[in-house]
């Protein structure tokens, strides 16, 4: 009964978001008042009508309720309560239901937040954020129903799939989703504004927060997923330029491009037509990401072919959208004057240049996903399946294609084609960030960072002479790191204007957060970048077969095997590994690898042993018993491996003390209705 | 039982990446092996290398290219021995040759592009109006009016 009420709230809401979406567009542009005040109470019936719809599936999953086709597929009796809720967007229709739940989320907040908005601009932001709506509600509905029962239900469900069960995974999603769908807001305003053939400061101001979120969350999304990479495959990667990683990496690129360009429409009135084409790409961005994701495609191009129904809803979804929205931006881009001129040598032009590296770098990431795939439709084989017909390949049929049938791109390409732009950006960052508005001096900005060059060096040189091997990867992480770190603390004691020491330090405090944000977030991705470059320099490993007992140096660390036995979870079993750290000879700790199987899903799984560490972690895993006695092991050593996500999350921080800055305060404080509480999220 | 769950599962579970008896004496070899068997992908699994990969033809391929380089091979020799058995499509740094040239050159055009059209919009707008820097007094005035 639950389950139907459910199903039965999604349906009304589909239909709340139509009415949302036709009667809000159609009163902005006839300026009938009546009309766009329906947005409002519209956008929170959504909300409350979704919610308790993915209430209602949470309630299936929590109970086991074995008739629903999705908890028969995904879950299991023994499965710990966690997993059991985390099931629910474990799965692709689930993950559709809170993909929508967070979409009406954000359309409810603009509602509630938007006091201040004027009548016209709100309603067409709120019309267009329910006609992104009501396409995810048809698709949904019509391709992937979570709420579908089965005839005879089965005693016991087929166990969510191991690898996701697990903190960092079970969290990931939700964050990743907040992110993609946070820039939902940015595309509403732009399309709204563009309808509306007018972008002001005001509008800046609008759209920066929104974006500043969803960037924020998909930061941390990112972050969470990279971590859980780390601790969970096996051999402590944390980056593969796989395509479902790079579905959430050029969105976040884009994003960081936006949420930087909409400071000048915001301080400077200028950039408007370029900050309106960023956030519609950036959010087409999220629309590809959640194709790629959702449809299989860049697995293979013939799974894809053989059940095309999601794939191409989704495909017809980022079309409209982006197509749409890049048609509009055409035809009315024209009209978005800039006003605030600026000279070659300005924080503007700094801003701009940091577009182009994020923006062109977000494009590699894009080539090299879907080159494959190009290559894949242009080849001689393929027979394009379109419309249940079978089709030559046209462009071979033409003979414009000539070369091999399949490749693959992967992370040496990526390296190659991507680190450079973010070399740059480290580069010009702290420079371009202490430049003045509309017309800087170079000299002026040059001047009080060269102390912090001079640093920078002298370590990246330290790191040099310390190291063993002449790799200069680590000494240019270091050299990167140093420079962007001190270059943000340099920007914020140069804001405190001039005087003594004590009255600059008593002024530091009094900073406006927006400052503090800035600063923090830009040492956040010093520091995440000097972390790569280190992990990656001076990363060390070793390979044996040991029996109990064996004692292995590596690095200024000894490991030795204290014993193997077996371990037993709730739905788990398998073998875990006692090792013994040393450090200089003296124990410091255990780490406990384990080899474990899920007798449901039958699948295996390695849990990594790691002694986590200030400077480095100790990660240990373990490997098949061998026919002569003994386990394979593996050992490493990972250097500053936790600072790429603690300067991720030092980005994030960054955000979330810029989202307090009194001005978004102020802002938010002039709303004609007083939000009654923060929701959720 | 469940010891005959452990060792179905274990047997139909593929080995475990790079094993301790793939390894080389040599360990300059055996370092150019892995660094060769990152550029090399696991031809059935989803984008991973051989050097990662659990799956069975993966460790054939890793002992091949160190039956390569034992026998003397340089590292690009290795590379078309591969190349030759299983494809291009197993070097997961594509090649510079045919269609491939338009996906390392995607990325220097576009830059050049969007610098371009940066730089020129910067410069139309510079040159628009005059506008006029600050001198050093009324900087200084600025910061008193702002009372700092």
């Amino acid at each position: 009964m639950i389950t139907e009420l459910g199903h039965f709230a999604l349906i009304l809401a589909a239909l709340v978001a139509v009415a949302q979406m036709v009667v809000a567009l159609v009163g902005a542009h006839k300026g009938w008042r009546g009309w766009m005040a329906m947005a409002d109470p519209a956008a929170t019936v959504q909300l409350v009508l979704v919610a308790a719809s993915f209430a209602a599936l949470t309630y299936a999953f929590v109970v086991s309720d074995f008739s629903l086709r999705l908890v028969v597929a995904n879950s299991h009796s023994d499965k710990p309560m966690l997993y059991k809720v985390t099931g629910v967007w474990g799965n692709h229709e689930g993950s559709m239901l809170l993909w929508l739940l967070i979409l009406v989320l954000f359309g409810a907040c603009a509602s509630w937040f938007g006091g201040n908005l004027p009548a016209s601009l709100r309603a067409r932001v709120l019309g267009v954020q329910a006609a992104v709506s009501v396409a995810f509600f048809a698709f949904i509905l019509f391709t992937s129903n979570p709420f579908e029962r089965l005839e005879f239900p089965p005693f016991d469900g087929r166990d969510l799939n191991p690898l996701l069960q697990d903190p960092g995974l079970a969290f990931h999603p939700p964050f990743l989703y907040l992110g993609y769908v946070g820039l939902s807001m940015a595309y509403s305003f732009a399309i709204a504004a563009l309808l509306e053939g007018r972008v002001d400061a005001a509008w800046g101001r609008w759209v920066r927060p929104w974006t500043l979120a969803a960037w924020l969350f998909l930061t941390v999304g990112i972050a969470l997923g990279s971590w859980w990479a780390y601790y969970e495959l096996g051999w402590g990667g944390f980056w593969f330029w796989d395509p479902v990683e790079n579905a959430s990496f050029m969105p976040w690129l884009l994003a960081a491009a936006l949420l930087h360009s909409a400071i000048v429409v915001e301080k400077r009135e200028s950039l408007k037509a370029w900050t309106i084409l960023l956030a519609i790409l950036a959010f087409g961005f999220s629309l590809l990401g959640t194709f790629i994701v959702r449809s299989g495609v860049l697995t293979s191009v013939h799974a894809f072919a053989n059940d095309p129904e999601r794939g191409v809803f989704i495909l017809l979804i980022l079309a409209f959208f982006t197509g749409g929205g890049l048609a509009l931006f055409a035809w009315r881009a024209a009209a978005m004057e800039a006003k605030g001129v600026f000279g070659t040598v300005s924080r503007e032009t700094a801003l701009v240049a940091n577009n182009v590296l994020l923006a062109v770098s977000a494009f590699v990431v894009f080539i090299g996903t879907i080159w494959p795939l190009v290559i894949e439709l242009a080849s001689a084989q393929s027979r394009w399946v379109f419309a249940g017909g079978v089709f030559a390949n046209p462009f071979y049929a033409m003979g414009l294609f000539d070369g091999p049938e399949q490749v693959s791109v992967g992370p040496p390409f990526f390296d190659a084609a991507f680190t450079p732009f973010f070399v740059a950006l480290s580069l010009i960052l702290p420079v371009g960030a202490v430049l003045a508005w509309k017309r800087g001096s170079l000299a002026k900005a040059v001047k009080p960072m060269v102390p912090v060059a001079i640093l920078a060096v002298a370590l990246g040189g330290l790191a040099f002479a310390l190291q063993t091997g002449r790799s200069a990867l680590g000494p240019i992480g270091v050299i990167l790191g140093v420079w962007v770190v001190g270059g943000a603390l340099m920007d914020l004691w140069l804001r405190t204007g001039r005087g003594s020491v004590a009255s600059r330090l008593g002024r530091l405090r009094r900073l406006p957060r927006a400052d503090w944000g800035k600063a923090t977030a830009h040492a956040g991705m010093g520091i995440t970048v000097f972390a790569v470059a280190a992990l990656l320099a001076w990363e060390a490993e070793d390979i044996r077969v040991a029996q109990t007992g064996d004692r292995w140096q590596i690095g200024i660390h000894e490991i030795e095997l204290a014993g193997v036995r077996d371990v037993q979870g709730p739905n788990y079993f398998g073998e875990g590994a006692d090792l013994i750290v040393y450090r200089n000879g003296r124990e410091v700790g255990h780490v406990f690898p384990e080899k474990r199987i899920y007798p449901v899903a039958q699948m295996p799984t390695t849990e990594a042993g790691i002694r986590n560490g200030i400077l480095r972690d100790v990660y240990v895993t373990l490997g098949d018993p061998q026919e002569g006695g003994g386990w394979a092991v593996r050992t490493y050593i990972k250097p500053f491996a936790n600072w790429i996500w603690g300067g991720s999350i030092l980005m994030a921080i960054g955000g979330v003390i810029s989202l307090t800055d009194r001005r978004l305060r102020v802002a938010a404080g002039a709303a004609k209705r007083q939000p009654k509480a923060v929701p959720a999220e | 039982m469940r010891r005959l769950v452990l060792i179905l599962c274990l047997l139909a579970s593929p080995l475990f990446a790079v094993q301790p008896d793939e390894v080389l004496d040599d360990p300059v070899l055996e370092e150019r092996a892995r660094a060769l068997s990152e550029g090399f992908r696991c031809p059935v699994c989803r984008n991973e290398s051989i050097d990662e990969s659990n799956a069975g033809i993966s460790r054939d391929m890793r002992l091949l290219v160190r039956e390569r380089l034992v026998a003397g091979d340089t590292d690009a020799e290795v590379t078309q021995y591969l190349v030759d058995r299983y494809g291009d499509y197993i070097l997961l740094n594509p090649t510079a040759e045919g269609a491939n040239i338009l996906l390392w050159l995607a990325a220097p055009l576009m830059l050049v592009l969007a610098g371009g059209v940066a730089v020129a919009s910067v410069r139309s707008r510079s040159r628009s109006k005059d506008v006029a820097a600050l001198s050093d007094e009324e900087q200084a005035r600025v910061e008193e009016l702002l009372g700092r």
